[in-house]
């Protein structure tokens, strides 16, 4: 795993409370994790505080899966 | 009239996370100040609190038994404490599993006194030092007042009318009066009705101590500040914590064989119009709301066997009160007992008035009224008064009394009487 992938999914742990085994890269925030729209706003503020990126809101709506995440901020270091 | 009563009790307090241990340590005399913990208090006047303890103190506090670990991240913890009182009062009335029917006709008036200061202070630095961007997605719904109603209601689905009173320390006896009528005028059959505060933040504590509010002078001492009644006392201690009660339309409650704590009687009500903080000199307002509690309810003064006094410790807000219950007792004060459980837990502001209000209803339950702590040399005005220093009284207890008065000059006085 990736150490972007590691701390994405810390970060998603912590935020949204749910257990780590369940933070799968296919998971979807909304429909497997138990996030609402405002959660995925939380999310991506503290990715972008953790990884120094931005991620505009037309990029965050595209955020859908755990996968989603790590590949957005992996192409942008 | 719809008759009221209350059949679920549930409480965080500074001497425990739930209805029982908090009784247990108020009766056993114990004190819940200590240093301030939450913030590096000290630069400031006052550095004591009654802090809500953690899960791994003797009588701490675990909020993820009844509070997922996702919002008690996102809210402040007013409206935590607030969940976790709401959700031990529903199960102690056996009603966590009501049918849709059920859930239609019951609601939440649970309120606050100031709402999510920390929260408001720390996402004001947030947006000071980092910019708008990065405020928190979830900063005004879990600052709100009525977020616990409303936390609540989404939790167990509850239906029915979603209110939350702020009317500063009366709050607590303000929400249980309201709610009380919402069933008695037929809006409702079952309520969820109390308060809840957690404003032990720098600018909460820096605010009371500006506003004179506060004791400075027992910072050494913390256990020893909160001390109704008596000459030495110099302001009163923040708590925190929250009190809610399930109500419940009396024959409802009857026809499911539910265990009945207490009728709900009498609620008075009344402003001071006179003054932001200071209770008016004559004590005219307090008097009035007691007055009106006592006509509602049909009993005559010598029913009344036990005051929960608002007595927050303040020089000034003791005499008066002590003055208007002298005025309307008269010589039955002589057989009447009256205390502050502010000396124990501090004052819970918009709390207070439902955890003292679950409080009398113990005290009925168990006949037994909870002792004044620190009432070493009583003020003058104290003669032939009952205070209960130091150590709780077995006693009789059949109807009892709350009084809270509140910034505004707002008061509520609530009678309950066991059934």
């Amino acid at each position: 795993m990736s150490e972007t992938a590691d701390r994405v999914k810390k970060i998603v742990v912590e935020h949204l409370g749910v257990e780590a085994e369940k933070v799968t890269e296919d998971a979807s925030f909304i429909d497997d994790l138990g996030a609402d729209s405002l959660d995925i706003v939380e999310l991506v503020m503290a990715f972008e505080e953790e990884f120094g990126v931005e991620i505009p809101d037309d990029a965050a709506e595209k955020i859908a899966t755990v996968k989603d995440a790590i590949d957005y901020i992996d192409s942008k270091q | 009239m719809r008759r009221v009563v209350v059949t679920g009790l549930g409480m965080v307090s500074p001497l425990g996370g739930n209805v029982e241990t908090s009784w247990k340590n108020i009766i056993a005399s114990k004190s819940g100040a200590a240093t301030i913990t939450r913030f590096d208090a000290t630069d400031y006047k006052c550095r004591i609190a009654c802090e809500v303890k953690p899960a791994d103190h003797e009588y701490g506090y675990d909020a993820s038994l009844d509070v997922d670990h996702k919002i008690q991240r996102q809210v402040d913890p007013f409206i935590v404490y607030g969940i976790s009182a709401a959700s031990e009062a529903l199960r102690d009335a056996g009603l966590d599993t009501m049918t849709e029917e059920e859930r239609l006709r019951a609601g939440c008036s649970i309120g606050s006194g100031i709402g999510g200061l920390p929260g408001i202070e720390s996402e004001s630095l947030v947006l000071a030092n980092k910019g708008p961007g990065r405020v928190s997605p979830h900063f005004v719904h879990g600052r709100l007042i009525n977020l616990i109603s409303g936390q609540v209601s989404i939790k167990y689905g509850l239906m029915g009318p979603n209110h939350a009173v702020v009317t500063a320390c009366s709050t607590g006896a303000h929400s249980i009066g309201d709610a009380a009528r919402m069933i008695a005028m037929d809006d409702a059959d079952v309520m969820l009705a109390g308060g809840a505060e957690s404003a032990i933040c720098p600018i909460g504590i820096a605010g009371f101590a500006q506003a004179r509010a506060l004791s400075t002078g027992f910072n050494d001492t913390p256990e020893k500040a909160s001390r109704p009644y008596d000459v030495n006392r110099d302001g009163f201690v923040m708590g925190e914590g929250a009190g809610v009660v399930v109500l419940e339309e009396y024959e409802r409650a009857k026809a499911r064989g539910a265990k009945i704590y207490a009728e709900v009687i009498g609620y008075g009500l009344s402003g001071d119009a006179y003054h932001v903080t200071a209770p008016h000199p004559e004590g005219s307002g307090g008097y009035r709301s007691m007055e009106m509690a006592l006509k509602k309810s049909g009993l005559s003064l010598e029913d009344i066997d036990y005051v929960n006094a608002h007595g927050t410790s303040t020089p000034l807000g003791d005499e008066l009160e002590l003055g208007a219950v002298k005025r309307l007792f008269g010589d039955h004060l002589s057989s009447m007992s009256m205390s502050s459980t502010k000396s124990a837990i501090g004052h819970l502001l918009g709390g207070a008035g439902a955890v003292e209000s679950i409080f009398c209803i113990l005290a009925m339950r168990d006949q037994i009224v909870p002792p004044t702590l620190n009432l070493d040399e009583p003020s003058e005005s104290c003669k032939g008064v009952d205070l209960v220093p130091h150590v709780a009284k077995e006693r009789k207890v059949r109807a009892v009394l709350n009084n809270s008065f509140g910034f505004g000059g707002t008061n509520a006085s609530l009678i309950m009487k066991a059934i």
